[in-house]
């Protein structure tokens, strides 16, 4: 299957000869990496995204505490300012909350978390959402229309509010022991299902394109099964729209966890995200500590912002119209 | 025409037929309806009382049958935290989310529509590319940072404006509205603002959009031809014609609206149906959560089908397209 992605890529053989050998050296040569190089806000937003999956792939090695070992936390060390202020004390570089938890720390696996989460939810949405899509399209009649009848009531629905049914719904069927591992699974179904429907309608879109053209009814004459012709076949010249579709739905996909988890229907205070950080830190603003709250929206507005404008140029990079 | 409306209507009440299956079964199968009822000490024999009372005992089709008639009639059932009937927990509460949802709306419509204006008309100026900067940052920013930040700023830094709740609020018959008292148009500045700033951005990008678009048509150029007054061809002939998909969006919008007013009235503490739906989900409040999805679907369902509609009549050129055959 590993090879399933670029059957019809160009040969190394058939790309420009100065280009050499090896996949690397065409990346470079290709028009996106152009259009990249060009767009300096592009470059920083790129640079800040992966910051950010850094930060979270590294948090134990870079975190002061764990801040979720009961073991690891002083109550002597609750509620310090951050380093910069009057009151602030090494090592909590943006101080530390109620229970004596380094906020630094807190920021970092909170993050791992949120990321983990949106992810997943975009991998679990675009596996669905791209196998109903190439079904409905490659198969057509009353399964199309089927899939594409439940395509267009969802999209009425705002994805917050099936996120928010789906959620309540596990937690009726499972009861509340639910443990924060399976809150986690929860949540990823939650926002696969609500974010399905643009890939399914876009890869349908594609199919119907493709499916009339000669190499499928080549592939068919030689006697291909359907699902081979649709994975090996006709799916990667549907790809383009696809990466876009889930680099803005991880946008989306991040800020519908939070949004769950700042509404108290998502991950547990046991194990947060950043949603539950900004929920927790929501109940000291008040008191005038501000830092337990700030720091990790500013994570979280720095996170999704980047995310959207490497969205948009890749967007623009992928549209033919626009070269 | 009138086979398009039909066509439409049909298809409203198989959405809302499937929603009701949906809500049903949430109703029905997510964790047992006696459980919820009956103490922990109840006898089998009483169990299978309350389960025969429920009528849990008849075959699903005919369940679901008078389920669905009850709600046709706006009854939910009983709420597990609240022991009152769902309906009228909602009846009192859909008042603040609908002041809070117009508020809003009326607010993105008319700073969105002046800033679309604006950054059209002067496309190279600061304040257009300010504007800009300012749009995408609201659709980045998730809704409830928005209004801890604007909470942050005028309840606990300036103290000017009050951080939760709807202030005094005067009873109407059985309308509860916030409007009338000073406390109350106070109290509503805040979740109306956050609650709006994301349908602010969207409609001030499609004004832009659309003027630019206009402003280059033949029309324009004819009226510029003729001398009229930049103020007229700007507002009376350009913005005009603007207006109409932004109130198709702005309609459409309106059921997000309150959908979303989920998120602004947890940040707020406003007491609207939302916040009920955000405890339902918590505390696993079934009828709540099947009520509330039930009148959301019937209210998006309306404004779709009262939209489609709408711009058939509106709009001449919809209407021969329509008659072909999709």
């Amino acid at each position: 299957m590993s090879d399933a992605v670029v059957p019809h890529r160009a040969e190394p053989s058939a790309a420009p000869a100065r280009a050499g050998t090896g996949w690397f050296r065409r990346a470079l040569d290709s028009d996106i990496f152009y259009s990249f190089r060009r767009s300096k806000l592009t470059m920083v937003a790129a640079t800040v995204t992966l910051l950010f999956f850094l930060l979270a792939i590294f948090a134990s090695v870079l975190s002061v505490q764990n801040p979720f070992d009961p073991a690891q936390l002083q109550l002597m060390n609750s509620r310090i300012s951050p380093l910069w202020t009057a009151d602030g004390q090494s090592p909590f570089l943006l101080g530390t909350d109620e229970q004596g938890r380094d906020v630094f720390s807190a920021i970092l696996y909170g993050l791992r978390i949120s990321l983990v989460v949106g992810v997943l939810g975009v991998v679990f949405a675009g596996t669905l959402g791209i196998t109903l899509g190439l079904i409905a399209g490659y198969v057509g009649g009353a399964v199309d229309g089927l899939i594409m009848r439940i395509a267009d009531v969802q999209l009425t629905f705002p994805a917050i509010l099936i996120a928010l049914l789906v959620n309540g719904v596990a937690k009726s069927v499972f009861g509340n022991r639910l443990d924060a591992m399976s809150t986690l699974v929860v949540l990823v179904i939650a926002i696969g299902l609500s974010f399905w429907v643009q890939y399914a309608r876009t890869v349908r879109g594609s199919v119907m394109v493709e499916k009339n053209k000669d190499y499928v009814a080549a592939a068919q004459l030689i006697g291909l099964p359907a699902p081979i012709i649709m994975l090996r076949h006709v799916l990667p010249n549907t790809m383009g729209p696809i990466l876009v579709i889930a680099t803005i739905n991880l946008a989306l996909a991040v800020i519908t966890e939070a949004t769950l988890s700042f509404l108290g229907a998502g991950m547990p205070d046991t194990m947060p995200s950043l949603g539950t950080l900004i929920r927790i830190g929501n109940n000291y603003l008040f008191a005038g500590e501000w830092w337990i709250v700030a720091f990790p929206g500013f994570a979280l507005a720095g996170l999704i912002l980047s995310i959207n404008l490497l969205g948009d140029w890749l967007r623009d990079a992928l549209n033919p119209k626009l070269r | 025409m009138l086979a398009f409306t039909l066509r439409r209507a049909i298809q409203a009440i198989g959405v809302m037929l499937a929603v009701g299956i949906i809500s049903f079964s949430m109703f029905r199968f997510a964790g047992d309806p006696v459980n919820q009822i009956v103490s922990l000490d109840t006898s089998a024999a009483e169990r299978e009382a309350v389960r025969k009372s429920l009528g849990l005992d008849d075959p699903v089709v005919m369940q679901f049958a008078r389920y669905f008639g009850n709600a046709a009639q706006f009854k939910f059932g009983v709420s597990y935290q609240f022991r009152q009937p769902v309906s009228s927990l909602l009846a009192e509460r859909m008042p603040a989310t609908l002041e809070l949802a117009i508020c809003a709306t009326i607010f993105a419509m008319v700073f969105g529509i002046l800033m679309g204006v604006y950054s059209a008309l002067k496309r190279d100026s600061a304040l257009a590319k300010i504007f800009q900067a300012v749009s995408l940052i609201g659709i980045s920013l998730p809704t409830f940072l928005i209004g801890i930040l604007l909470i942050y700023l005028f309840s606990v830094t300036l103290g000017w404006l009050p951080s939760f709740g709807r202030g005094d609020v005067v009873r109407v018959g059985w309308w509860t509205t916030g409007l009338l008292t000073l406390s109350g148009l106070k109290a509503l500045i805040l979740p109306s603002i956050t609650l709006g700033l994301f349908q602010l951005t969207l409609i001030m990008r499609l004004v832009r959009a659309e003027m630019l678009e206009v402003l280059r048509t033949d029309y324009i150029r004819f009226a510029r031809a003729r001398g009229l007054t930049t103020r007229a061809i700007h507002f009376g002939h350009a913005l005009k014609n603007t207006l109409v998909p932004v109130i198709t969006v702005a309609g459409l919008q309106f059921g997000s609206v309150i959908a979303f007013a989920i998120i602004t009235e947890t940040v707020f503490q406003w007491p609207g149906m939302g916040l009920l739906f955000v405890q339902a989900v918590q505390n696993v409040d079934i009828p709540i959560m099947a009520a509330y999805l039930l009148m959301v679907s019937l209210i998006f369902v309306t404004i779709n089908l009262v939209v489609d509609i709408l711009y058939t009549v509106v709009d001449p050129r919809l209407r021969s397209t329509i008659r072909r055959p999709a």
